[in-house]
C-alpha cells in the first residue's frame, strides 16, 4: 500500500535538496572568488624552487594562501547547506522507503538518488575530516546537482512495489553496497579529475616562474595540493574497492537464488567486472614505475565512466536481468 | 605482478665466445617470462579484459538468448557471418578472450608465487638489520637519556614488544640496535588475494566442465525427470555423462501468481513434490529467490505462462479434447501470450494437419478488431488465432520450433489459413470443411530449471577469501621501527636514535610520535633523573606510503 502524501513528501524532499546544493554551490563560488584576494606565499614558493612545490600534505596553512574570514565564513556557508541537503536528500530516501514500506532502492531513480547522496555524505566526512579538502566542493556539488537534476527528469518512477525478483534480504546486501561503493568511487573519480586539473596548473606555473613569467592568478591555485588530490582519490578508491567486491560477490550469491547461476555475464554483470577490473588496475598502477600520477589518475576517471556507463547505458538501451521499475 | 623490478643480474657485457643455441633459446625464454610476469603486462593483461569483456555485453550472445543472436544474423547478413567467425557472439568462451585471461594469470602466477615463497620465509626470519642512517628514514626522532645504552634499548624493546612488534636486538657496527615488524598478515593479505583469484577461475572452469542445466515448461498436473532428452533446452559440460545425472523427478501441482494492486509482480510460487533415487516424494513451495536444493541440484522457477486448452470436432464425428500447447508472454505485464497448437494427427481417415496460431490474453479486451490484454491474472482468457490446415513439415527432417509455425510450408502453398477468429471461452468457430474448433479453457504452466553447478561452492569459497585478502591488504599497516643508541656527543647518558618505516598507512606521524613518547616517558621512569629531552625530530624523504595492491 502506497502512502501518497509521504511519496509527495519525498518528492518535495528531493526539490528541496536539490535548491540547497545549488545554494551550496554559489556558496562555494564565492568563497573560491574572495579567498583570492590574499595570495602569493605559493607562487613565491613556486618562484623559488622552479618547481612546483608540494607543501607537506597534512599541513595546509604552509603553502596555502591565507584566508580572509569573509571567505571563511562563506565557506563555513558552503559547507552547512551541504549538510542540509544531505539531511533533506537522506529525508527523500526515508520517505520513500516510508511511502512504499520496503527499501528505497528498488529502481533506478531511487538507486541513483542514493548514490548522489552517499557522494555527497562522503565528500562532507572527507571535508569535515581534512578542511583543506573543502575547496573541491564546488567540483563536487555542481556534478551532484547536475546529476539530481537529470534524475528528477528522466530516472523518476513513481513511488510503487517491488517487483517480485527484488524481494529478498539480498536487495539490503547487494543494493546497499553497490551504492556505498558507487557513491565512493564518485568522489573518488571527482578527485583524480582536479588531480589532473592541478597538475596542468602546477606545470603551467613552473614553466611560468622558469622564463621569468608570472602565470596568472587563477581560481585553481585554491585547489588542494596535487599530493592531497591524488592522495584523496586513491584513499577513497582503496576504502570503496572491498566495499565493490563485496557487492559483486553479494550479486554472485542472489543470482544464484534468483536467476540459476551465479555468473551469467549479463550485461550488468559484465560492466561490473569490468569496472572491478579498471579499479584493480587503478590500484595497480599507482604502484607501478611509470604509470604513477596522471595514468593512473586517468585510469581511475575510466573506472567512473565505467560505472556511470553501467548505471546508465545498460539499464536505458540494452535489455538484461537487472531491468527493473520500468527502465 | 611485482610493484617494483627488483634489481635483475646484468647479462654479461661481453661474452667470450657466442652463447650455445640452447643458452640463446633459454635465455630468450627467460626474458619473455620476465616480461610476461611484469607489472606492466598484467596492467595491460587487465586492461585487455575488460576491453575483450566489452563486446559481451553490446552484442546478442548464444550464452544468453540464441534467437537474440538469429535475429542478428538475419538483420545483419553481410557483417554478422564475420562477427560470427570473430566468437563475437560468444564472447566468453571464445579462444581469445581465455588468452586473455589465461596469459593473465600466469603472469599473476609468476609473480605471486615467489611472493608467497619470499612471504613465507620472511615469516620465519627476524626483522632485518637496521639502515646505517635512522634519520634518512619517514620518520625518525634522537631521543637522549640518563640510562645505560642496553638499558635504553631494553625500554624501547618492551615499547614495541606491547604494540605486538616483532623484535629483534643485534650487535650492530654502529653500536647496539634494535629491530622491529610488525603488520606481516598485510602481505599474506596480497598472496591470499591473488591466489583466491586463481582458486576461484579453478572453481569456475570446474563448474562449466562438470555442470548442466536443463529447463522445461512443465503444465499444473504434470512432471518430468531430470534427463537431457525431458528437457525443452539443455546445456551442458564436456565431462558431463548423461548417464550419470541425479535420479530426481519433480512434479508440479499448483503454480501462483500473486500481483499488487498495481499489477506488479509479487511473487510466483509452485507447489512441487519432487523425489530423489525413487524415495517417497516430498512436498515443498519454490518461488523466485527461493529454490529448491536437493543433492546438489538445483530446481528454479524461472517464469510461468497459459497453455489455451482446444477441442476439435470432426465432421465425421471424430472429437479431440484437451489439446494444448504452451503459449510464451511476449509482455511480462500484461501476459499476452503467443504460440501455436500442431494437431499432426486428426484421426484415421485424414491426412490433413492442423495448426491454431495466435495471441493468448488472460484478461482480453479488443480494440478495433485487435486482440489486447489488459491485466496479467486470468480474469477474461480470449484469444486471437489463425487456424492452418494442410501440412506442418514436422517429418521433414528439419528441426522446427514448438512455438512458431514453419514459414515454409506456408509460402509452398502446403500450409492454408483456413480461419481468423477472437475467441472468448467456450466459443467456437467452424472452419470451412465443417470442422469445430473450440476454445475451452486455459492451463497455467511454470517455466522450471534444474542446474547443477559443482564449482559454486569452490567459487563462493574462493571470493569470500579473495575479500579476506583485500581487507588484509589494504587495512593492515606493515611498519619496521629501529632503534640505535649511542653515547651522547656531549659525553654524558646515551643518544637514542629511532626510525620507523610504514606501507600502508598515511597518518605515520601521531603513531610515531606516540611511541616516541611513550619510550621517552619510560625512559624517564627507568632513569632516576628525568632528563631526557627530545634531541631532533625529522621528516625524511616521504616514502610511497599507501598500499601496493600487490
Amino acid at each position: 500500500m502506497i502512502d501518497e502524501s509521504l511519496a509527495a513528501l519525498s518528492d518535495t524532499l528531493f526539490s528541496i535538496s536539490v535548491g540547497l546544493y545549488s545554494l551550496a554551490v554559489v556558496a562555494f563560488c564565492a568563497e573560491l572568488a574572495f579567498g583570492r584576494s590574499v595570495r602569493g606565499r605559493t607562487e613565491q614558493l613556486v618562484a623559488a624552487g622552479g618547481v612546483p612545490a608540494q607543501p607537506p600534505v597534512d599541513a595546509p596553512a604552509a603553502g596555502e594562501p591565507v584566508e580572509p574570514a569573509r571567505a571563511r565564513r562563506l565557506g563555513l556557508v558552503a559547507m552547512v547547506l551541504t549538510g542540509l541537503g544531505a539531511v533533506t536528500h537522506a529525508g527523500v530516501l526515508v520517505a520513500r522507503g516510508m511511502a512504499t514500506d520496503r527499501l528505497p532502492w528498488g529502481n533506478m531513480y531511487e538507486f541513483a538518488t542514493a548514490v548522489v547522496l552517499v557522494a555527497v555524505v562522503a565528500y562532507l566526512v572527507l571535508a569535515v575530516r581534512a578542511p583543506s579538502l573543502r575547496h573541491i566542493g564546488v567540483f563536487l556539488l555542481a556534478p551532484v546537482v547536475l546529476s539530481m537534476v537529470l534524475i528528477g527528469l528522466f530516472l523518476y518512477a513513481e513511488a510503487g512495489p517491488l517487483v517480485a525478483a527484488l524481494r529478498s534480504s539480498w536487495l539490503a546486501i547487494h543494493v546497499s553496497t553497490a551504492t556505498i561503493g558507487f557513491g565512493i568511487f564518485f568522489v573518488s573519480g571527482i578527485a583524480s579529475v582536479l588531480y589532473l586539473v592541478r597538475t596542468r596548473r602546477d606545470a603551467t606555473v613552473a614553466a611560468g616562474a622558469s622564463t621569468g613569467a608570472s602565470a596568472a592568478p587563477s581560481l585553481l591555485d585554491r585547489l588542494p595540493t596535487a599530493a592531497a588530490l591524488d592522495r584523496t582519490a586513491h584513499r577513497t578508491a582503496v576504502f570503496g574497492f572491498p566495499i565493490w567486491t563485496f557487492a559483486v560477490i553479494a550479486g554472485a550469491i542472489w543470482a544464484e537464488s534468483a536467476w540459476g547461476r551465479f555468473w551469467g555475464w549479463d550485461p550488468k554483470e559484465t560492466w561490473a567486472f569490468i569496472a572491478w577490473i579498471v579499479y584493480a588496475a587503478y590500484l595497480h598502477a599507482r604502484t607501478t614505475a611509470g604509470w604513477r600520477g596522471r595514468p593512473s589518475a586517468w585510469i581511475n576517471i575510466v573506472g567512473l565512466v565505467v560505472m556511470i556507463f553501467n548505471l546508465l547505458f545498460v539499464n536505458l538501451v540494452s535489455t538484461g536481468l537487472h531491468s527493473y521499475g520500468g527502465v | 605482478m611485482t610493484a617494483t623490478a627488483p634489481p635483475r643480474p646484468a647479462a654479461p657485457a661481453s661474452p667470450p665466445s657466442p652463447p650455445s643455441p640452447g643458452r640463446r633459446v633459454a635465455g630468450r625464454l627467460l626474458r619473455w617470462w620476465r616480461q610476461l610476469t611484469a607489472m606492466r603486462t598484467a596492467l595491460i593483461l587487465l586492461f585487455l579484459l575488460a576491453v575483450a569483456a566489452i563486446p559481451g555485453s553490446l552484442l546478442p550472445q548464444r550464452s544468453l538468448s540464441r534467437s537474440d543472436v538469429a535475429g542478428y544474423l538475419a538483420e545483419y547478413p553481410t557483417i554478422g557471418p564475420w562477427l560470427d567467425r570473430l566468437y563475437l557472439f560468444d564472447v566468453f568462451s571464445s579462444p581469445w578472450f581465455a588468452a586473455i585471461y589465461l596469459l593473465l594469470f600466469i603472469s599473476l602466477i609468476g609473480c605471486v608465487v615467489p611472493r608467497a615463497i619470499e612471504h613465507g620465509r620472511s615469516l620465519f626470519t627476524p626483522p632485518p638489520t637496521a639502515p646505517r642512517h635512522l634519520q634518512r628514514l619517514p620518520e625518525s626522532a634522537a631521543l637522549s637519556t640518563s640510562l645505560a645504552g642496553p638499558a635504553a634499548l631494553d625500554v624501547v624493546e618492551e615499547e614495541l614488544r606491547v604494540r605486538r612488534f616483532r623484535v629483534v636486538r643485534r650487535e650492530g657496527r654502529s653500536g647496539p640496535e634494535v629491530s622491529a615488524e610488525k603488520g606481516y598478515l598485510r602481505e599474506t593479505g596480497n598472496v591470499l588475494f591473488h591466489l583466491s583469484l586463481l582458486a576461484l577461475l579453478l572453481g569456475l572452469a570446474g563448474g562449466k566442465l562438470w555442470g548442466y542445466e536443463g529447463s522445461i515448461l512443465v503444465t499444473e498436473g504434470q512432471g518430468f525427470c531430470n534427463a537431457f532428452q525431458q528437457y525443452d533446452t539443455h546445456r551442458s559440460g564436456p565431462l558431463v555423462d548423461g548417464e550419470d545425472l541425479s535420479r530426481l523427478c519433480v512434479d508440479l501441482e499448483d503454480f501462483e501468481a500473486v500481483y499488487e494492486e498495481n499489477l506488479t509482480a509479487a511473487s510466483y510460487t509452485a507447489d512441487i513434490s519432487w523425489e530423489l533415487d525413487g524415495a517417497d516424494p516430498v512436498g515443498t513451495t519454490i518461488g523466485v529467490n527461493d529454490p529448491l536444493r536437493v543433492g546438489g541440484d538445483r530446481v528454479y522457477v524461472t517464469g510461468h505462462g497459459f497453455s489455451p486448452v482446444f477441442s476439435i470436432a470432426r465432421p465425421d464425428g471424430q472429437t479431440f479434447t484437451d489439446l494444448s500447447a504452451p503459449f510464451l508472454p511476449a509482455d511480462l505485464g500484461t501476459m499476452l501470450s503467443q504460440g501455436v497448437l500442431k494437431v499432426p494427427d486428426l484421426g484415421a481417415g485424414s491426412t490433413e494437419q492442423l495448426a491454431i496460431e495466435g495471441f493468448l490474453a488472460p484478461t482480453g479486451v479488443l480494440e478495433a478488431g485487435f486482440l489486447t490484454s489488459i491485466n496479467p491474472r486470468p480474469l477474461d482468457p480470449k484469444v486471437g488465432i489463425d487456424v492452418y490446415t494442410g501440412y506442418l513439415g514436422l517429418d521433414s527432417g528439419l528441426p522446427q520450433s514448438v512455438y512458431a509455425l514453419d514459414r515454409e510450408q506456408i509460402d509452398r502453398g502446403l500450409l492454408n489459413r483456413v480461419a481468423r477468429t477472437n475467441l472468448a471461452i467456450g466459443e467456437s468457430t467452424t472452419l470451412p470443411d465443417g470442422t469445430v474448433v473450440t476454445f475451452s479453457g486455459l492451463k497455467e504452466f511454470a517455466a522450471l530449471q534444474v542446474s547443477h553447478d559443482p564449482g559454486q561452492v569452490w567459487v563462493l569459497g574462493a571470493s569470500i577469501a579473495v575479500l579476506v585478502g583485500l581487507l588484509g591488504m589494504l587495512l593492515v599497516r606493515r611498519e619496521r621501527v629501529f632503534a640505535r643508541s649511542g653515547p651522547a656527543p656531549d659525553g654524558g647518558g646515551t643518544v637514542l636514535s629511532i626510525g620507523s618505516l610504514t606501507r600502508g598507512s598515511a597518518d605515520t606521524g601521531p603513531r610515531f610520535t606516540s611511541l616516541t613518547e611513550d619510550v621517552q616517558a619510560a625512559l624517564a621512569a627507568r632513569a632516576d633523573a628525568p632528563a631526557s629531552t627530545p634531541a631532533a625530530r625529522g621528516h625524511g624523504p616521504a616514502p610511497d606510503e599507501e598500499a601496493p595492491p600487490s
